[in-house]
């Protein structure tokens, strides 16, 4: 126990005297979270519309109106000819283009069913899928509307059966995506600080030979590993502090879940985030190379496998595989269970088994590794 | 030695890959004894006193540090030895009291005996009154005691020194082996390695090592007089050509450069500074000067290790 509080104090002094890399490991995570909370927003908002009314009707004016009363498009320009549309996409002056044909009011009138053309600039999928899904509701709401007006115009009561789906969404009413990506954010980022602070704090008294001394001193493996990271378990609650209430104050993030359980999920993400870092610190020499590792292990395969960005449920087979050794997968999944569901017990446990038995796996190797070096 | 050996190695060995580092090494030091481990950088000294505290695993062949076997009770060893590297591996950003805590900390001491050793030791290293200077800001030679204090702090019968010297001045190099020879008064068992070899003379017994094997065991006066020849000192104008030419001499056995003048090795009694003058000027050697000298514990190690290392200029 001495020798166990004698590395833990001489580490919380050393953070106190380096209050560079203290301030890094707090404040560059709570930076990082606004820069990309802001930045990574899968919202579609006021895409630039070119349209091209050949019919110029009364109808289809009232049509396109009723497109435009919304905050998602913007009638940016009107064309003339049909040539012009490609120059406009082509220089992304507009994202779409909307053609009403020459025949929309008669057609309509008839009875018959008339096309609108909507040419899609793609380049971005994301946005391009966004805008076709808010264009064919628009569309068929508005069709639905103008079938219905005509009826009544004829004296026909305005009974039709129509089925109208009316979808709830529940934890993320708005569908915002700020919601759904602050809880994987903070996953990413406190992974990172958390992987690279450990790895350096070890390989720097290797570099320093400061670990030679105490490898002839009665030390234990596990004495060592945990006087060294407990420091940064506090320094990470700290960090998980401030980003949680920066994602409460400026993208309205609120805990739903109890506080309990995000208390045990970050702890646990800790014993596992940390466990690597210990991991890397034991097979790498220098902290450059530590670094290098560090940043490689956690951040990439955090942003792609973690299921932050991109549904694990839609990657192949062998790729969802590897995912199992990926520590924010667990815990993106719990933070968005306890902080957008408030889901119990009995929904979490397959996250905190998860980051429990990575961190045993990590801690493991580290110990044996370190025991087969002395 | 009636006492049973503070250190006792028997037939240590260290080879990695195909390069044998340490060759059998044998040897045994009394109770608080100075060992002088001494040869050319890399020639296994640092090896042979990493295996010794633990820090690497022996190959083949064992040592007894205070009694107890390296290899099977690392942990007993651990607790009754103290180390220091040349690279005096202190925390830097840390205060000199504070790496004494950390140090008096890992090896168990509780708070009352941290203090009393801390303050123990500090005096002995001559660093009382520097307990919140930043260690990073002290000197090389401050440093090196200070790394010495916390070496000692747990008061460690046997203490391990690799090259505790190397890069520090003269005078400090003086006054830190008056601190070690205090310490083996006080019945500290010392092993200490050097590739100076003039440090030597401060230690009761060596062990000169050179490519992996012991070369030599004894008292530093019984190395050199076991070498059974006479040394010359000479003056030449042309250091390597002359070097070259006696070589070609069959009373002279062998040459070595120290400084700006020649060392040559003649069969003990063999030759006298007349003789040698004479079969020098036959030769046509031209000699400015030429002198009898003792042998010095450098020109045993160039005789002891000549057939292994011939090698022009090798350090020693």
């Amino acid at each position: 126990m001495r020798r166990f509080f004698a590395i833990l104090k001489k580490e919380f002094r050393q953070v106190r005297r380096d209050p560079l890399s203290l301030g890094m490991l707090v404040f560059l995570p709570a930076l990082l979270l606004i820069m990309y909370g802001y930045a990574l927003s899968f919202d579609v908002r006021h895409v630039a519309v070119g349209v091209l009314d050949l019919d110029r009707s009364q109808v289809s004016r009232e049509f396109l109106d009723s497109l435009f009363g919304n905050p998602y498009f913007d009638r940016a320009c009107t064309l003339d000819r049909q040539a012009e549309a490609e120059d406009l996409l082509n220089r992304g002056s507009v994202r779409c283009v909307l053609t009403i044909p020459r025949d929309f009011a008669a057609g309509l009138s008839r009875g018959e069913e008339v096309s609108v053309q909507a040419l899609v600039d793609a380049s971005d999928a994301t946005i391009a899928g966004t805008v076709i899904g808010y264009l064919d509701l628009l569309v068929s709401r508005t069709s639905q509307r103008v079938r219905i007006e005509r009826l009544a115009r004829a004296g026909l009561a305005a009974d039709l059966p129509v089925v109208n789906p009316e979808v709830r969404v529940w934890f993320n009413p708005e569908l915002q995506s700020a919601r759904f990506l602050v809880p994987g954010l903070i996953a990413i980022l406190m992974m990172l600080s958390a992987v690279v602070a450990t790895s350096l704090s070890i390989v720097r008294e290797k570099e320093r030979e400061t670990m030679e001394q105490i490898a002839v001193s009665p030390v234990r493996p596990l004495e060592l590993i945990l006087g060294k990271t407990l420091p940064y378990v506090a320094i990470c609650l700290l960090t998980m502090t401030l980003v949680l209430t920066l994602g409460y104050v400026l993208f309205g993030v609120v805990v739903r879940g109890s506080f309990l359980w995000l208390a045990v999920a970050t702890l646990l993400f800790l014993f596992a985030a940390l466990g690597l870092g210990v991991l890397i610190s034991t097979i790498t020499q220098s902290q450059l190379m530590a670094f290098q590792a560090a940043a490689l292990l956690s951040i990439l395969p955090s942003i792609l496998l973690s299921g932050l960005i991109f549904p694990i449920r839609n990657m192949p087979a062998v790729v969802q595989a590897v995912t199992v050794l990926v520590v924010p997968k667990y815990f993106i999944s719990a933070l968005r269970k306890i902080i957008l569901k408030a889901a119990p017990l009995e929904s979490l446990w397959q996250d905190f088994l998860g980051m429990f038995l990575l961190g045993l796996l990590f801690y493991t190797l580290a110990i044996h590794k370190t025991r087969k070096a002395s | 030695m009636n006492e049973s050996p503070a250190i006792d190695v028997r037939d240590l060995t260290k080879v990695f890959g195909r390069f044998t580092a340490v060759d059998r090494i044998s040897f045994a030091v009394a109770p608080g004894d100075i060992f002088g481990f001494l040869g050319p950088n890399g020639a296994g000294k640092s090896t042979t006193i990493r295996m010794l505290c633990g820090l690497l695993a022996s190959t083949s062949g064992t040592a007894l540090v205070g009694g107890y076997d390296i290899n099977r009770e690392p942990d007993r060893v651990r607790q009754r030895i103290g180390y220091m590297s040349q690279r005096f591996s202190l925390y830097r950003d840390l205060t000199v009291a504070e790496n004494l805590a950390f140090f008096g900390g890992v090896y168990g001491l509780s708070r009352g005996a941290l203090r009393d050793r801390a303050a123990d030791v500090l005096r002995l290293a001559g660093l009382s009154g520097i307990e919140s200077a930043r260690t990073g800001t002290l000197s090389g030679a401050i440093q090196q005691r200070l790394a010495l204090a916390c070496a000692i702090l747990h008061a460690p019968p046997i203490l391990f020194l690799d090259e505790p010297t190397s890069g520090v001045d003269p005078v400090s190099r003086r006054a830190f082996w008056e601190l070690i020879q205090d310490l083996a008064a006080r019945g500290t068992t010392v092993l200490i390695t050097t590739h100076f070899l003039d440090e030597a003379e401060f230690c009761a017994h060596i062990g000169l090592i050179s490519a992996g094997r012991l070369v030599a065991l004894d008292t530093p006066a019984a190395v050199k007089s076991g070498v059974a020849e006479d040394v010359f000192e000479l003056q030449v104008d042309d250091l390597f050509s002359s070097a070259e030419r006696l070589k070609g001499i069959p009373s002279i056995l062998g040459t070595a450069c120290f400084g700006p003048r020649l060392h040559a090795y003649c069969p003990r009694g063999a030759a006298t500074e007349q003789s040698l003058t004479a079969t020098l000027g036959a030769a046509g050697i031209p000699v400015t000067a030429l002198h009898s000298v003792p042998m010095s514990l450098e020109d045993a190690f160039m005789r002891l290790v000549a057939p292994a290392a011939a090698l022009p200029g090798s350090p020693v």
